[in-house]
């Protein structure tokens, strides 16, 4: 073989090994990295595991916004109109973040109707939902018009 | 009056824009001599009527004009005029306009600048981008027109611009970036131009490199502007949070970096010719995709904005046109480039392979966790998103490799060397690299393996550039001889690996030596954080122009002495009730002091956040290096050499190519 030629073949060769190294370790981060969403009404069905980092979303139900007065945790309750479920957080809320309005929470169950967050996201835009939150209260928000869809 | 003047002339560079985009490729494959002419003044008349077009839209914004749907809903009377004029591209419709008036700018730049060049090729490169420029301003036109009025009933005021915009970093942020997103589309241009015409020789890679080089340069500058205002603006301290729209930004940018590198190797040495091409496609696919995911909201963003699907779908159409088009072309002309491949195993292009692959493995994991939960919901429709500590651990895994490799990589020889005496006189940088980290991680913190390693390759980095300054001075009578010798490319390529050495070591110490602490203080106490006191003096509300202000004063001491003195903000924005926190920050090159008011608890305390954040602002200097290196490599010698030939008029393409060549065996 030429040299150019054994040299293209080890191009080539560390270039496939190097890929398929890396196809691995991206699916292995992957299946470890990756945060599903659940609105109220699914984690209520227990579908949502206990010990991983998951994300949930909804509406923050008014007046249920309860400030730890002599530290920073605070406690507030998501609903995605059907079913409600607590959220617990500690340090400063993002500015955006409303009774009223859609917030996304990421964190892990530690009950079966409670998270505790190490985010909490709302939305720069008030005009804007997220879209997970949307569709869940397409979903779940309106029993009346599922159940005909139903029947 | 004036809006409908505006539609009436971005109408005009439209049609202008379908005239370029098919008139030209006719032109240059007949020849027409008419025609080709043509191109580059449509070209220049189409920059000109849309910049008259984003002037009438700044001006329906300065006047106040609230019949325009997308005035009233993005500004206000109050609003300063300054943040008038930058909210022009404050939401979807004026930041598509801009990104138009910035293509055509582009379009016109090659058209002028590109004089020496042969002229069918130009014809060709204008009406590439003319095609885009008529998918862009059509998407303007017929999905978010900003022209359009609210009539009968227009509005007293308006609902004012997102006070987070309200900002010093949105007037600069998105035209930055935007320059190095439209950017690459000239390289693109350059490549399906030189695809249809069938003989993509060294030339073409030296036609686009420095059109690539100053798309990169505003695309770095942007991602630092951008990463900077989210960690002042933001009020969470982070600097960057692996967010789907900074990762459509980020994508083009590695790709764009990768693209620099093969380019270089194409026009010095010839070699990855196809491979070259093919990453200028890809790189500026990515920049649409970025577009795309920015602009359509499908993913949840900690940046979202207010989304159409009809937008979306348009842009993902014209996406899948572009893309699967040029890799149609690329698929049947490819075949008809030659590359050379004669070089050794230990070369500097090996080395440079070696930085396609990682970058192109970088990019696409990047891709691949941005796309995940798209993916994964057309699956399985559960909706998921993929977190930082996945990009943290790939990104880290590979840019190691490319840290490693960078010193070596920069002062290996084109074609053949001996690695053996290349690699011994690198022994005593590394470890003295080593030692150093370890004294530095030592000095801020605990030993932490993974900030050492960090710390290590930071270093590794600055000794690669300092070792071959100190090269060159070796092999001259003095330093300054030395340094004088090497060219203004060379220099160019030492100051952007610097800067990435820079921005590593920042990235490193304040991922791991950062302080964060949430803290309830009322005024006039005094609290413990760690090694420093924090006092809560002072307590003010003041009027701003549009907003009321609430500002806490604090004094931060470590021991006894005064560090500074910070008055971090809660704004409420009198047209949309927003709440806004605004951090207070004492920046120095070495830490920043970082404070942030939360919100008010019970009698009278609040709620505050204090960082302690070493070496942040090398992120951002890191990435000035990077841009001023760009700066340098095309203010080299070769380019300026361009336009001295041609006011000789003495055959250019041939002057130019021989000027090269001998310039790239010099080095």
């Amino acid at each position: 073989m030429k040299a150019h030629r054994r040299n293209k073949l080890i191009a080539i060769l560390a270039g496939l090994v190097l890929l398929a190294g890396a196809v691995a370790l991206v699916l292995f981060a992957l299946s470890e990295n990756i945060n599903h969403f659940y609105p109220p009404t699914e984690v209520a069905q227990g579908k949502a595991p206990m010990d991983r980092t998951i994300r949930v979303g909804g509406l923050v139900s008014y007046n249920s916004v309860k400030r730890d007065n002599d530290g920073l945790n605070v406690e507030f309750q998501i609903t995605d109109n059907q079913n409600t479920m607590m959220i617990q957080y500690e340090g400063i809320l993002p500015d955006l973040f409303k009774e009223g309005q859609g917030v996304i929470a990421e964190g892990k169950l530690v009950t079966a109707d409670r998270l505790v967050a190490t985010k909490v996201l709302a939305k720069h835009d008030e005009k804007y939902m997220p879209p997970e939150i949307e569709q869940s209260l397409e979903k779940y928000g309106h029993p009346v018009q599922s159940k005909t869809t139903d029947n | 009056m004036i809006p409908e003047v505006g539609n009436f002339l971005l109408i005009m560079a439209f049609i202008n824009a379908i005239f370029l985009g098919t008139l030209s490729f006719y032109g240059a494959q007949t020849s027409h001599q008419g025609l080709i002419r043509f191109t580059t003044r449509a070209a220049v008349s189409i920059f000109v009527l849309v910049l008259a077009s984003f002037i009438c839209l700044t001006i329906s914004f300065i006047n106040n004009d609230f019949s325009v749907a997308y005035v009233a809903n993005h500004s206000n009377s109050q609003l300063p005029v300054y943040y008038r004029i930058s909210a022009v591209w404050g939401a979807h419709e004026g930041s598509l306009l801009l990104w138009v008036l910035i293509l055509t700018g582009w379009m016109a730049a090659v058209a002028i600048f590109s004089k020496s060049l042969p002229k069918d090729l130009v014809a060709r490169v204008l009406g590439v981008m003319g095609l885009v420029a008529v998918g862009f301003i059509a998407f303007t036109l017929f999905t978010s027109n900003p022209f359009e009025r609210v009539l009968p009933f227009i509005p007293i005021d308006g609902a004012d611009l997102n006070p987070l915009l309200q900002d010093f970093g949105l007037i600069v942020h998105p035209p930055m970036l935007y320059m190095g997103y439209v950017g690459f589309s000239v390289v693109f241009a350059f490549a399906i131009a030189g695809l249809l015409q069938g003989n993509l020789d060294h030339k073409w890679a030296r036609w686009s490199r420095p059109w690539t080089t100053v798309a990169w340069i505003f695309m770095s500058l942007g991602i630092a502007l951008g990463s900077w205002w989210a960690y002042y603006e933001l009020g969470w301290g982070g600097w960057w949070f692996w967010d789907p729209v900074e990762n459509a930004s980020f994508m083009p940018w590695l790709a764009g970096t990768a693209l620099i590198h093969s380019l270089a190797a194409t026009e010095k040495r010839g070699v990855f010719k196809s491979w070259t091409v093919l990453l200028a496609i890809l790189t500026f696919s990515l920049s649409l995709l970025g577009t795309f995911l920015v602009r359509s909201g499908v993913l949840t963003s900690v940046h979202s904005f207010a989304n159409d699907p009809v937008r979306g779908r348009f842009i993902l159409i014209f996406l899948g046109i572009v893309v699967g088009a040029s890799l149609l072309v690329y698929a049947l002309q490819s075949s008809k480039i030659r590359s050379k491949t004669n070089f050794g195993l230990y070369s500097r292009e090996t080395a440079l392979l070696f930085n396609n692959a990682l970058l192109a493995v970088v990019t696409f994991m990047v891709l691949l966790g941005t796309l995940h939960p798209l993916i994964q919901e057309a699956f399985t429709g559960g909706k998921s998103s993929v977190g930082p500590p996945y990009f943290n651990l790939m990104f880290s895994i590979f840019m190691i490799p490319i840290l490693i490799l960078m010193p070596i990589g920069q002062q290996i020889n084109w074609k053949q060397e001996s690695l053996k005496p290349l690699l011994t006189k690198f022994w005593l940088w590394a470890i003295s690299s080593f030692l150093l980290a370890i004294a530095i991680v030592v000095v801020l913190g605990d030993l932490q393996p993974m900030a050492i390693i960090g710390t290590t390759l930071g270093l590794w980095v600055l000794a690669g550039c300092a070792k071959y300054i100190l090269g060159q001075a070796g092999k001259n009578a003095s330093l300054t001889a030395g340094m004088k010798k090497i060219s203004r490319s060379y220099w160019g390529m030492i100051v952007a690996h610097l800067g990435v050495a820079v921005t590593v070591l920042g990235v490193v110490l304040t991922s791991y030596f950062s302080l964060e602490k949430n803290i309830k203080i009322r005024q006039g106490e005094t609290v413990q954080v760690e090694d420093f006191k924090v006092e809560f003096y002072d307590f003010k509300n003041t009027q701003g122009p549009n907003y009321i202000s609430s500002a806490g004063s604090f004094r931060i001491y470590s021991d006894s002495e005064v560090l500074t003195e910070l008055h971090p903000e809660k704004r409420k924005y009198n047209a949309s009730r927003m709440v806004m926190t605004e951090a207070d920050i004492d920046a120095g090159l070495f830490r920043d002091i970082y404070m942030v008011m939360g919100e008010p608890l019970e009698d009278g305390a609040w709620a505050v956040s204090v960082y302690y954040k070493p070496f942040v602002r090398w992120i951002w200097l890191g990435a000035i290096f990077m841009a001023l290196g760009g700066v340098l490599a095309i203010s080299d010698k070769r380019y300026r050499e361009k336009r001295r030939l041609k006011k000789q008029n003495a055959a250019p393409s041939d002057g130019l190519a021989k000027a090269g060549s001998e310039e790239a065996d010099n080095e």
